[in-house]
């Protein structure tokens, strides 16, 4: 079977996988990292949004081996090794952007994602746009929508703590 | 003990005790769960919709690399079929249809993704493939694709015994009074009108593993169920024959359920079964199609309905004919569902004095449908919210007068509606007014103006609506047919050093119990938030329970958890009052502090419940050690939750598409323990009315295809679907239970579809619009405003 070295979370390892196995089956199953989800299998659904290089990609949709020689952060590999949070998932919780939390890594990560490509900062109509490859069933997207809108204000460093939510 | 923390009791926006391991991918969904020795099962389904199933070969398909089993309906000889939790009654008194549902097709295949055979190998892709390699001859059988399909003569049978596919013909009310009313009416409304297939579609695909241990004969089942004793009550006396204590059902973190996790599957059964003939663990993990195509969907019912009205616009009398689509199996609770959570309802907040509905459920080929989000309810509320609107514009009467003027008045609770129910409490005119005051309703016609001139059109709607949670009493809805309680068990274990685990038969999967039943125990006794656990989701755990459906967690497991602390507080008390050498009587609890009435001779919760651990000073000889109780409540009556939905949105002319720009929701939901969760709940179900009014449909073609199973095909409502929500509450509190509380997950999912289309219909008015099938699509409204264009230019 061939392999693939990747880099995950800061850790390098080397899997040997199918040449069908996606890059998704490979942190689930392989690396035993199932904070990545799967939830369709039509690439709709976005809860297995994953960076790989940096770029937000639905791990679902590449195979394991075209990751190879990558780095992939992944929704455990996002809180700081004393387990602060990054500021996005620190917003989900404060604006109770998350029910079942199945959905929850997939967007946070393509939440970090769209942030970062839009230092400006982004309109809550831009935040709707931006979501279109995630699906949440919960939540109405409301509160993560405003979840977001007070991340980018800590990520980009306009603010120098999360703005907390109305009671 | 730290000092009381008021602000995480009843009444505290607290963040969610769950969120930080969501958050950091440290959930335990079940796929996330891995067995050692694990195998795999795929499930090889059927993809016509009525077949008989002439041969199956596997042969080839058993020697491909990996396999470790193949199964067929052939294989579970001694197995009992999927069980029907409620029993139905005809108008004649004999019982319904219940035709055998077996774990594995066995002659015939009855809807697309049937389950025709298992697969067992030693990763999931070696199961898939040889469940593509097994060969199954097939004769095609014409389908019964829909309602109309099945119940026109000489139909196929989807069952063999089951003649004209009718499960039931039931009926609720006095069929000669209703009549002799409408025969008094100035005036009748009829009208017709389809509550759309859904597709629930939790983002967690349903999962399960079996799991047996040989040494003890124990087996374990994971899964993605909303209610794990109940699995376990079903799979177990009435599928594999498993006794209670040699079976554990765990339903871990689910990924939302929405109703359609309630239900007993036959995947559990398969995953089971086939681990202890294997004795290896089996696990099963649904792709996306195979969840469109296998779990019980939601509504399909088709309604004719007649209101008689005086010539005040006061309503006389409502009569209701239902077709409810059984699909091609009946689902656990699928009976119940257009029967006593439907035409029950069918009164919702007006004085109607006489009610008559009769209901008759049909079988067709097509995936089976039960509950989801509001079951019945939202059936019940958009018949009645159009139609009153339909009566409005029909007599000429005001939208808003005509509901005010046959609202049920405050001084008339309880009140005894001619469906059944009795409702104990609410405020529907004070919902109306704060939502009508929160939309602008009066400001409304200057935004119609305006948006005109941008050349779109903005059109306003509303529903008032009343809903029933906590389904209850258990003596009440087993006279009606139920074949469970429907009680709710907590146990309170107050540990030696005094924080506390509380075991809750319910389940949580999103609705934050962990958080929001934490909260009754900080304050009720006292504990900060931070030494409180919630323990739900397993039957090893937990002693009992009904799990969580029908919005009635708090109601019926909360009642059930105060029921147990009011035991640990009397216990509690008695061990104070030996410590302070006091009377019983004079001991004082409130909120961690145990105090002699009028002196200042106190104990703290912490030294109470080391003292019950360690009986050294203890009155041993009249109490038991330790502080740990359990309770079981019994609900005494339905939780009425209602309020009011406004809705108001544009639609652009050259497209038909329709965009919510305003959504408003009062909702009186009964005393609010954590409002912050209360507005998520309402938000969520708001997205999921809006996405059935206006995107969200579940369609088969005449063959019995099923054309929309994927995300591609059926619309879910996205981010840039949905406008921000403002939800509200007006708390009038239930008077049965001990916290007043009501329900509030299903709110919003059964008050907006109504509010959406009534303000599509509104925006459309000029177009001689009476009503518009959900949900309105692009398309739809696009072929309505096409074909009267030259009717407006001729004007």
């Amino acid at each position: 079977m061939p392999q693939v070295t990747l880099t995950v979370n800061g850790k390098t390892s080397t899997v040997e996988v199918e040449g069908r196995t996606l890059l998704v089956e490979l942190l689930r199953e392989k690396l035993r990292l199932t904070g990545t989800h799967v939830g369709c299998d039509t690439s709709q659904c976005g809860a297995c949004v994953v960076h790989v290089d940096g770029e937000s990609v639905k791990a679902c949709t590449i195979l394991a081996l075209q990751a190879n020689g990558s780095q992939v952060t992944t929704i455990e590999g996002l809180a700081k090794p004393d387990g602060t949070l990054h500021p996005m998932q620190e917003a989900f919780r404060e604006y109770h952007a998350l029910q079942c939390g199945f959905c929850t890594p997939g967007m946070v990560m393509s939440a970090i994602d769209l942030v970062k490509k839009h230092p400006d900062g982004l309109s809550e109509k831009e935040i709707r746009e931006g979501l279109e490859g995630n699906l949440c069933r919960c939540t109405g997207y409301h509160n993560i929508v405003k979840a977001i809108a007070a991340a980018q204000e800590v990520m980009h460093g306009r603010a120098q703590a999360l703005a907390p939510a109305a009671e | 003990m730290n000092v009381v923390t008021p602000f995480e009791g009843i009444g505290a926006s607290v963040k969610r005790k769950e969120d930080l391991r969501f958050l950091s991918g440290r959930g335990q969904y079940t796929d996330d769960i891995n067995r050692p020795g694990q195998t795999y099962a795929a499930i090889l389904r059927s993809p016509h919709a009525h077949a008989r199933i002439v041969s199956i070969d596997t042969a080839a398909a058993s020697a491909m690399p990996g396999v470790v089993a193949i199964f067929t309906g052939a294989d579970m000889p001694d197995l009992g079929g999927i069980p029907c939790g409620w029993q139905i009654h005809n108008k004649d008194g004999t019982p319904m249809a219940e035709p055998m549902h077996p774990v594995l097709a066995v002659g015939k295949a009855r809807f697309v993704g049937d389950a025709v055979a298992a697969v067992i190998a030693e990763t999931r892709a070696q199961a898939r493939d040889a469940a593509e390699a097994i060969e199954v001859e097939y004769e095609v059988l014409p389908a019964a694709a829909t309602m109309e399909a099945a119940l026109a003569p000489g139909a196929p049978l989807v069952h063999d015994g089951v003649a004209g596919n009718v499960c039931y013909d039931w009926h609720i009310g006095d069929r000669a009074v209703n009549e002799a009313a409408f025969a008094k009416a100035a005036k009748v409304v009829e009208f017709e009108l389809v509550n759309n297939r859904l597709v629930p579609n939790a983002m967690e695909p349903r999962a399960a593993i079996g799991d047996f241990d040989r040494t003890t004969d124990e087996y374990t089942l994971y899964t993605t169920s909303q209610n794990p004793h109940v699995i376990r009550l079903l799979m177990g006396a009435f599928v594999l024959h498993i006794p209670e204590h040699k079976l554990r059902v765990v339903a871990p973190d689910v990924g939302g359920g929405f109703g359609s996790k309630i239900f007993h599957y036959a995947e559990e059964a398969i995953v089971t079964w086939a681990a202890g003939k294997l004795g290896r663990p089996v696990k099963w993990t649904a792709e996306r199609t195979e969840s469109f195509m296998t779990d019980a969907h939601g509504r399909d019912h088709v309604t004719k309905a007649r209101l008689a009205m005086d010539a005040d616009g006061k309503f006389l009398a409502l009569h209701v004919q239902t077709l409810a689509n059984m699909g091609a199996y009946l689902s656990t609770f699928a009976t119940s569902v257009p029967t006593y959570l439907y035409a029950t309802l069918l009164a919702g907040v007006y004085t109607t004095p006489t009610v008559y509905a009769e209901v008759k459920a049909v079988f067709t080929n097509t995936v089976p449908v039960d509950a989801y989000r509001g079951a019945g309810r939202p059936e019940a509320t958009f018949l009645l919210e159009r139609l009153v609107d339909v009566a409005a514009a029909e007599t000429g009467m005001d939208r808003i007068e005509i509901r005010r003027r046959n609202f049920i008045p405050n001084d008339a609770f309880p009140y005894q509606t001619p469906v059944a129910l009795q409702y104990d409490s609410g405020d529907y005119t004070a919902t109306l007014e704060q939502a009508l005051k929160t939309a602008d309703w009066a400001g409304f016609e200057a935004r119609r103006a305006e948006a005109k001139a941008r050349g779109r059109l903005r059109g306003i709607g509303i529903s008032t609506y009343i809903e029933a949670c906590g389904i209850a009493p258990s003596a009440v809805v087993g006279s009606l047919g139920a074949r469970a309680g429907l009680y709710e068990v907590g146990t309170i274990r107050v540990h030696p050093t005094g924080s506390v685990t509380v075991l809750t038969g319910t389940h949580s999967h999103g609705q934050g119990h962990e958080t929001t039943l934490a909260q009754l125990v900080t304050d009720r006794l006292g504990v900060p938030l931070a030494q409180v656990d919630v323990v739900h989701g397993d039957t090893a755990k937990i002693p009992f329970g009904m799990g969580t459906y029908g919005s009635r967690s708090l109601a019926v497991g909360g009642s059930a958890m105060v029921k147990a602390m009011d035991k640990i507080v009397a216990k509690a008390r008695r061990i104070a009052a030996h410590l302070m050498e006091a009377s019983v009587e004079d001991v004082e609890f409130d909120r961690g502090t145990f105090r002699v009435a009028g002196t200042d001779k106190t104990k703290s919760w912490g030294e109470i419940a080391l003292t019950a651990y360690v009986p050294h000073n203890y009155p041993i000889e009249e109490l038991e050690p330790g502080l740990d109780e359990t309770a079981f409540y019994d609900p005494k009556n339905f939780t009425y939750p209602g309020g009011c939905h406004i809705c108001e949105v544009e639609i652009e002319p050259e497209t038909g598409i329709t965009t919510v720009v305003n959504f408003t929701a009062v909702d009186d939901v009964g005393r609010v323990i954590n409002p912050m969760i209360v507005e998520g709940q309402v938000q969520g179900g708001v997205a999921q009315g809006i996405g059935q009014a206006l995107l969200e449909a579940c369609v088969y073609d005449n063959e019995g295809q099923l054309v929309s199973a994927s995300f591609m095909d059926y619309q879910m409502p996205r981010a840039n679907d949905l406008p921000p929500v403002s939800v509200a509450t007006h708390t009038t509190l239930c008077t049965h239970n001990p916290l007043g509380v009501k329900g509030c997950g299903e709110v919003g999912a059964i008050g907006s579809p109504p509010a959406v289309i009534n303000a599509v219909v509104d925006a459309l008015k000029d177009y001689g619009v009476r009503h518009i099938e959900m949900p309105a699509t692009a398309a739809k409204i696009w072929g309505i405003i096409n074909a009267s264009r030259p009717a407006m230019a001729a004007e």
